[in-house]
């Protein structure tokens, strides 16, 4: 891992909806080609700090930093330099696996012989030739899921945002998936990503839990069991969400 | 006494015919936690719409509390509560609003049935004056959830419940489908969540609109012959290839912080395998011999 | 019931809280009514009008004055026989004649009925009608001023005579063709929608699988859009009357009746329309092409029928605002009562049941 580049800073970084404070002044680093698990019990308010770090939404209040590009002011230059695969489906189901992939090839800049080449890479790593004609709307949860994936690093971006990809997809699917993420990492491109499964959490270099807009613990998941005296994620989750009071 | 009963039922969708069920029996007693699990494209949510009687299965018949999916599908949708996969909302009413809304539809009110209700709902109370799209992906869930339990129902039909749900809440979600089950109310329910699947009193493993095996999850997990191994490292992605390209390698996988692995001829020859992983330059290497999980007898089906 | 009226009020809170659509619905006709209202007027402003006064007496003197306080004509006196009236008009110049037979007042106290010679030159239909619906107006306000404190009242009976198109083809009044075209819009195509979002969020599955009737599912959807439909004929109706200054010469009560007629059946239309889609952008382009255009095209608002080839006619006899046109127009135009109008009734009400039924053939209990 190339240790020093942070790629994301984060400080402060704050929502407000109203009087109701969704993210509040959360502060971490993500360094390049880090696996980050962004996890937290529904409602903490991880869908909204991404969309924060995204470029999608502005800030309350606090500052943000992606690939060097600030948050308030650099949107576009964020958005040319990230991937970001929302918690809802993101692909056109009533376009064909292959139109899609040219679409956001296009959408990227990418040149047509670009996309070619990208797009027959990219069937033949998912195994989808067969299924390259076919309406993405027809395909299983599991391969949608992959192909997003695939086409948000279509561009090869430094970050790539994942909020909960693997929900609702089985076991067997969910580990290629996360294949294709650990082969994005290798590459370099840091992998930024919310899950609610804990096995998930064990795959990531290092995760963060946030509880009521706050991020309360951040360290590798081996570390995190020890200082809780645990020996699953499970628990350390489980003991942190009892202190929520969000909901209470 | 039988609270739901299939026999022989296929489904076929579209000109093509593609088959979505394929000829499946089955039954569910009363009081009984039943789990449909299997990968999407199974068959799980046609299943769940033909005994909610919003669809027609092609042939074969299927009863829910005696009444016929066909002829008796007014007593039928009387009595069954229903959460459909990826089920929203309406976006633009509050919480209050969306409970109360389906409270009445099923003549009733939301203080009638609160202590059904209650645990989950608790959770988002507090946000009750908030819109339903202006709610985070779990909440919603959450909310979806107490409309489908507000009118007591005889049987639940509950497609992927806790997709989306935090751990925890998925903890007291399980406690509350037990509690369900206490007043006797069937529950057949269908998740990804390999950890729910244990939770259930049977289960039923789905591919292809076929159903590969039907038991209790410890007779499942019984059936599981091979020998396991959980294998730990430093490098966990390293790990992962080096255990694929390792000829003796039957089938291997990530599996939280272990990866899992079974071997031909039953792993005889330990040390030899011990050498491979030295030789990669893996760290901390941990070998042992475990008991298969339920997620583990589902991706043996599965290969 | 209570499901019923639970169902309700979910729809209107579905509907309130959807500010654009809400502007739209309500600002739509608004608009629609004052644009065409304000380029009508303006054409109307400044007419010139030429008064023949034969009886130069007392009563004649005084509904000049009245006419001649409007803000919208232009006019000069002369004296002038029939022959030369016409060719007054042949020069273009003037829109209308008023003439005021020798003996007014005398026949007025005597036999306390009177009558005035209306003459439009209806090359332009819209602006003569215009002209002649202000002039009536100006004289059954005078009629009315000196009944005040009679027992037998005095009646002018205008004479009204177009020239050139004596039978006042491509019908005019904007205000029951703007009327037609709205409550289409509101009721067919937001019905239609309402309806597939439901089925597209999902919602459908769960409440069909409740104890909830489907088929009220349907009406109770449907429900709301009556309410909102009668609102904006109400506003209408205010903005016709009290900003152009176009009264509604027959009962208000029977326009009410007959457009609640007409509302059921484009919702019935809206009905069908929903069960036969899934999506909501088809569902609104089957409105806007299937419903909108024919209404635009063949209610005989925009076009004159007549002139139309015939097999346009015969499909026009199948729009159903076409009957609620002729309708409208009769009512508040011509001031006509029921008694002439049963027929029209009769095919509107024979399409919305054919409709509702056919709607309810359709409607499917199940997903597939
Ligand atoms: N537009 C909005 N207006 C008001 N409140 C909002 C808005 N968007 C989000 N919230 C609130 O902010 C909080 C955090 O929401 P967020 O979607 O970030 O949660 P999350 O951590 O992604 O949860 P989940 O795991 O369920 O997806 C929630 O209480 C939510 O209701
Ligand atoms: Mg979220």
């Amino acid at each position: 891992m190339a240790q020093g580049e942070k790629v994301i800073v984060c400080d402060k970084l704050t929502k407000r909806f109203g009087d109701f404070i969704a993210t509040n002044e959360i502060t971490f680093e993500v360094n390049k080609g880090e696996i980050f698990g962004f996890l937290g019990a529904n409602g903490a308010g991880k869908t909204t700090a991404m969309r924060m770090l995204c470029g999608l939404s502005t800030p309350s209040s606090g500052k943000a930093s992606i690939a060097g590009f600030d948050v308030y002011t650099q949107t576009e230059q964020i958005k040319r330099n990230i991937g970001y695969m929302s918690q809802k489906f993101s692909l056109y189901e009533n376009l064909t696996v292959k139109e899609n992939i040219e679409f956001f090839g296009g959408i990227y800049g990418l040149t047509d012989q670009q996309i070619e080449t990208k797009t027959e890479e990219l069937l033949n790593r998912l195994g989808l030739k067969s299924e390259a004609k076919k309406l993405v709307g027809s395909l299983p949860l599991g391969w949608k899921q992959k192909l997003s994936f695939s086409v948000a690093i279509l561009h090869e971006p430094k970050i790539v945002f994942l909020d909960e990809p693997t929900g609702g997809v089985d076991p067997v699917t969910r580990r290629q998936f996360w294949d294709l993420i650990y082969e994005a990492a290798e590459r370099g491109i840091t992998i930024f990503v919310t899950t609610h499964y804990m096995d998930e959490a064990e795959y990531c270099n290092r995760i963060s839990i946030m509880v009521d807009g706050r991020i309360e613990v951040l360290d590798s998941p081996t570390n995190l069991k020890r200082s809780f005296g645990v020996s699953s994620m499970d628990e350390v989750f489980y003991q942190l969400a009892r202190s929520a009071k969000r909901g209470d | 006494m039988e609270a739901v009963v299939v026999q022989n039922m296929t489904k076929t969708y579209g000109k093509e015919k593609t088959l979505a069920v394929d000829n499946i029996s089955f039954s569910v007693a009363k009081g009984e936690l039943f789990g449909l699990i299997g990968p999407d494209g199974a068959g799980k949510t046609s299943i769940f719409r033909i005994l909610t009687t919003l669809l027609l299965a092609d042939s074969g018949t299927a009863s829910v509390d005696g009444f016929d999916v066909v002829k008796d599908f007014k007593s039928i949708r009387n009595t069954v509560g229903y959460m459909p996969v990826k089920f929203s909302l309406y976006q633009d009413l509050t919480i209050e609003e969306n409970l109360s809304f389906f409270a009445t539809v099923f003549g009733t009110t939301i203080e009638a049935n609160y202590d059904l209700i209650k645990d989950i709902y608790v959770q988002i109370e507090p946000f009750k004056k908030r819109r339903a799209g202006k709610l985070s992906g779990g909440m919603k869930q959450k909310l979806a959830l107490c409309c489908a339990l507000i009118h007591k129902p005889t049987t639940l039909f509950l497609d992927e419940p806790t997709t989306g749900v935090d751990p925890v809440s998925r903890k007291e979600f399980w406690e509350m489908l037990r509690r369900l089950k206490e007043q006797n109310i069937t529950i057949i329910v269908s998740t990804p969540y390999m950890d729910e699947a244990s939770l259930c009193d049977r289960i039923a493993l789905m591919q292809g609109g076929k159903i590969l095996s039907i038991d209790t999850p410890d007779d499942i997990v019984k059936a599981y012959r091979e020998k396991l191994y959980a294998i730990k490292a430093n490098e966990m992605y390293p790990l992962l290839k080096v255990l694929e390209n390792y000829p003796g390698t039957l089938n291997s996988y990530a599996f939280g912080e272990y990866a899992h692995a079974t071997f031909k001829d039953q792993m005889k020859n330990m040390e030899e395998f011990e050498r491979f992983l030295a030789e990669k330059q893996l760290t901390g290497v941990e070998i042992k011999s475990i008991e298969a999980t339920i997620e583990d007898s589902f991706i043996k089906l599965l290969h | 019931m209570k499901q019923f009226i639970s169902f309700v009020r979910k729809e209107f809170y579905h509907v309130l809280r959807d500010r654009r659509t809400l502007l739209i619905l309500f600002g739509m006709p608004i608009a629609q009514i004052l644009l065409f209202g304000f380029a009508l007027t303006n054409e109307v402003k400044d007419s010139e009008i030429l008064v023949v006064d034969y009886a130069k007496d007392n009563a004649s003197q005084q509904i000049l004055t009245h006419i001649g306080a409007s803000r919208y004509f232009k006019i000069s006196k002369a004296a002038l026989t029939q022959k030369e009236i016409m060719s007054t008009f042949q020069a273009g110049k003037i829109k209308a004649v008023v003439v005021i037979p020798v003996n007014f007042n005398e026949d007025l106290l005597h036999s306390n009925k009177a009558q005035i010679q209306l003459i439009a030159d209806a090359t332009d239909i819209n602006t003569a009608n215009m002209i002649i619906n202000y002039l009536s107006a100006i004289i059954l306000e005078y009629q009315n001023q000196i009944n005040e404190n009679l027992e037998i009242p005095y009646q002018i009976i205008p004479e009204t005579r177009f020239l050139y198109n004596p039978q006042l083809k491509g019908a005019p009044g904007f205000v029951p063709g703007v009327m037609a075209l709205v409550l289409m819009l509101v009721s067919v195509m937001m019905t239609a929608i309402s309806i597939v979002r439901e089925k597209e969020t999902g919602t459908m599955e769960i409440l069909l699988v409740s104890p909830f009737k489907p088929v009220l599912v349907i009406f109770a959807k449907a429900f709301p859009y009556l309410i909102l439909s009668l609102i904006n004929v109400t506003a209408i109706l205010l903005l016709s009357v009290f900003v152009l200054d176009l009264p509604v010469k027959g009962s208000v009560p029977l326009l009410f009746a007959e457009s609640t007629l007409f509302i059921i059946t484009c919702l019935a239309l809206g009905i069908f329309i929903s069960i036969k889609t899934d999506s909501q952008q088809f569902a609104m382009l089957i409105s806007l092409m299937g419903m909108l255009l024919p209404t635009m095209m063949f209610s005989g608002f925009l076009f004159p029928i007549e002139n139309m080839p015939l097999p346009l006619q015969i499909i026009s006899n199948m729009v159903p605002s076409k009957w609620y046109y002729i309708i409208v127009k009769s009512i508040m135009i011509k001031g006509l009562g029921f008694s002439s109008l049963w027929k029209e009734t009769l095919i509107l009400l024979g399409m919305t049941l054919f409709l509702l039924a056919i709607s309810l053939k359709n409607f499917k209990i199940r997903l597939q």
